[in-house]
């Protein structure tokens, strides 16, 4: 097998303040091959988001940031580079699509300028009526048909599946060999989220690009994922393909999980535990070690 | 059972420099005492704004509004917003950042001239108490709490005027699934323990599923399926409802099973 896209091994980060440390990744180990849509699934506060800012090599510049472990991205360490060299990965190999598309576009720049200063990245001498064609085309891969019109508005200007759209068009602008995205589509309708999904999922499969993607529904990850990871205040407690998952979660917390998750078949609203003592459960693996 | 809040031909069209936005047209409907009222639809159908007249915040542009039997004029009294009471979809910005969630509580209490004074003080922990916190929370700023703690906060001050009506904004499309699955299972106690009635909005059929007793279902400011939870998942009428049903992500074979059967009678 070829080497992943992205190999975290023994991940650990704490945060040091001023009362003492805080652990808050208790060492994590996650691969994604080439091409394949990674899963990590927990609530709020245990440590999935913080393990996607790592990747991004953005919690590195943070001076409080203990981390400890290693990030391999196409088999470069990202730990042991400086930050200039992080800086010229995202972006170009690694890029995000965050929660919420409209505060994260620009709201001075018209979405045509934004496009223009993302492909600025890969190819410096870019002019703006190249990079307006590329974004037509890039805009109706993401079934935005009024591309003119979208290019020459501000996010504001835009509805918020509208602005997701976007938001992953640009993402995938310099065909990264990773996406990474966190809660995408947390902040829209279910109707537009199923749709944002689905078109993600098939443009994503077009470009063979990797997906480390960042939930706390299990509903949604199951639409989406090849491979789950289900993270517990900073560990990892359950990993497995995700018919294997889904067909017989094993671990505890990944029930609770799957619990609270409303059913459109009724049955009333689970009774969900704070904690648990089962929840520490050591780790639940899925398939046959072996084939790593 | 008789309504509690019957609600009549209500309209409001928003006038705006150029055009006009018919955001409700010609929706009638009726909540009854102790049941929960679902309005679901997509960002624009409507359903805030019927939140907002049915607050008060700004007057129809046609139609009226019964509570308990008496119109509900245009401009409310104090009784009236004692009346019916809102909880919103972000306690971050419901709540005041700079008071301690204690005094917002107490606040409405003292609004509403709930109770003696020097009473008002304990009301406030047994409120806290009622919604899972523990009572020294009332010392603690919005800003120290988690979301759900939150969330709850904000239920506790709503349910602090004692009013029988709650119109619920989406109160937990912010949080995470276990968190809402927690605060749901509070909302329905308190429902049930103070005979509350709710109007609960949201965009997830799956909540409405689990949480109410008759759905409302708006498309483009339009009434378009109003019927009991039951009838209106064992068999849509309206093509949008299937659509918002099936865009529901789903966990486990039955509910592939009961999105499947959907898809299949949409095409038919």
């Amino acid at each position: 097998m070829s080497a992943p896209t992205l190999d975290i091994r023994d991940l650990t980060l704490s945060f040091k303040g001023y009362t003492g440390t805080t652990q808050v990744l208790h060492g994590i180990s996650l691969q994604i091959q080439r091409g394949e849509r990674v899963a990590l699934v927990g609530e709020s506060g245990s440590g999935k988001s913080v393990t996607a800012r790592i990747v991004l090599g953005l919690l590195q510049e943070l001076k409080q940031a203990r981390i400890r472990g290693e990030v391999v991205f196409e088999g470069k360490e990202l730990n042991g580079l400086s930050n200039r060299d992080r800086h010229a990965l995202r972006g170009t190999k690694m890029s995000m699509v965050f929660q919420d598309p409209t505060s994260s576009l620009n709201p001075v720049y018209t979405i045509a300028d934004q496009f223009h200063e993302v492909l600025k990245r890969t190819r410096p001498d870019i002019r703006s009526d190249q990079s307006r064609d590329l974004a037509e085309t890039m805009l109706q891969d993401v079934s935005i048909t009024e591309s003119k019109r979208v290019l020459d508005s501000y996010a504001f200007q835009l509805s918020g599946g509208m602005n997701q759209r976007v938001m992953i068009a640009m993402a995938l602008a310099n065909e990264p060999s990773m996406l990474i995205a966190d809660e995408p589509g947390t902040a829209l309708d279910v109707t537009v989220q199923a749709q944002t999904l689905k078109l993600m999922h098939n443009l994503v499969e077009k470009h063979g690009t990797s997906v480390l993607f960042i939930s706390h529904n299990l509903g949604v990850v199951r639409e989406f994922a090849d491979q789950v990871y289900v993270i517990y205040k900073g560990k990892i407690v359950e990993k497995g393909r995700t018919e294997q998952l889904f067909a017989a979660p094993g671990h505890p917390y990944t029930r609770a999980l799957m619990a609270a998750v409303p059913r459109i078949t009724g049955g009333g609203v689970a009774e969900i535990e704070e904690t648990s003592e089962s929840f520490f459960e050591p780790m639940v693996v899925h398939g046959a070690e072996a084939a790593e | 059972m008789s309504a509690l809040l019957s609600i009549q031909n209500l309209s409001k069209t928003f006038y705006l420099d150029s055009h006009e936005v018919k955001a409700v047209q010609d929706v009638s409907f009726d909540v009854a005492q102790g049941e929960c009222l679902a309005i679901v639809g997509e960002s624009g159908s409507g359903k805030s704004t019927i939140a907002n007249l049915v607050l008060g915040i700004y007057p129809s542009t046609g139609g009226e509004m019964r509570y308990g039997g008496e119109a509900l004029p245009d401009r409310r009294d104090l009784s009236h917003r004692r009346a019916i009471q809102l909880v919103q979809q972000n306690p971050l910005s419901s709540l005041n950042p700079k008071r301690k969630v204690g005094a917002s509580i107490r606040l409405a209490l003292d609004v509403h001239q709930i109770g003696p004074s020097g009473q008002r003080n304990a009301r406030v922990g047994d409120l806290l108490e009622e919604v899972g916190l523990p009572r020294e929370f009332a010392d603690r700023s919005p800003a120290a709490l988690s979301g759900g703690q939150r969330q709850r906060v904000a239920i506790a001050r709503a349910l602090a005027c004692e009013s029988e009506l709650v119109v619920l904004d989406e109160p937990t499309s912010a949080l995470d699934v276990l968190v809402q699955a927690r605060v749901l299972r509070l909302l329905l106690q308190l429902k049930e323990r103070r005979n509350l009635t709710y109007i609960f909005i949201t965009h997830d059929l799956a909540v409405v599923r689990n949480i109410a007793d008759q759905v409302a279902v708006f498309e483009k400011g339009r009434l378009v399926e109003l019927s009991e939870t039951e009838t209106l998942f064992a068999s849509p009428k309206a093509p949008y409802t299937r659509n918002l049903i099936s865009a529901v992500p789903v966990v486990d074979q039955h509910e592939i099973q009961l999105r499947d059967k959907l898809a299949g009678e949409g095409h038919a």
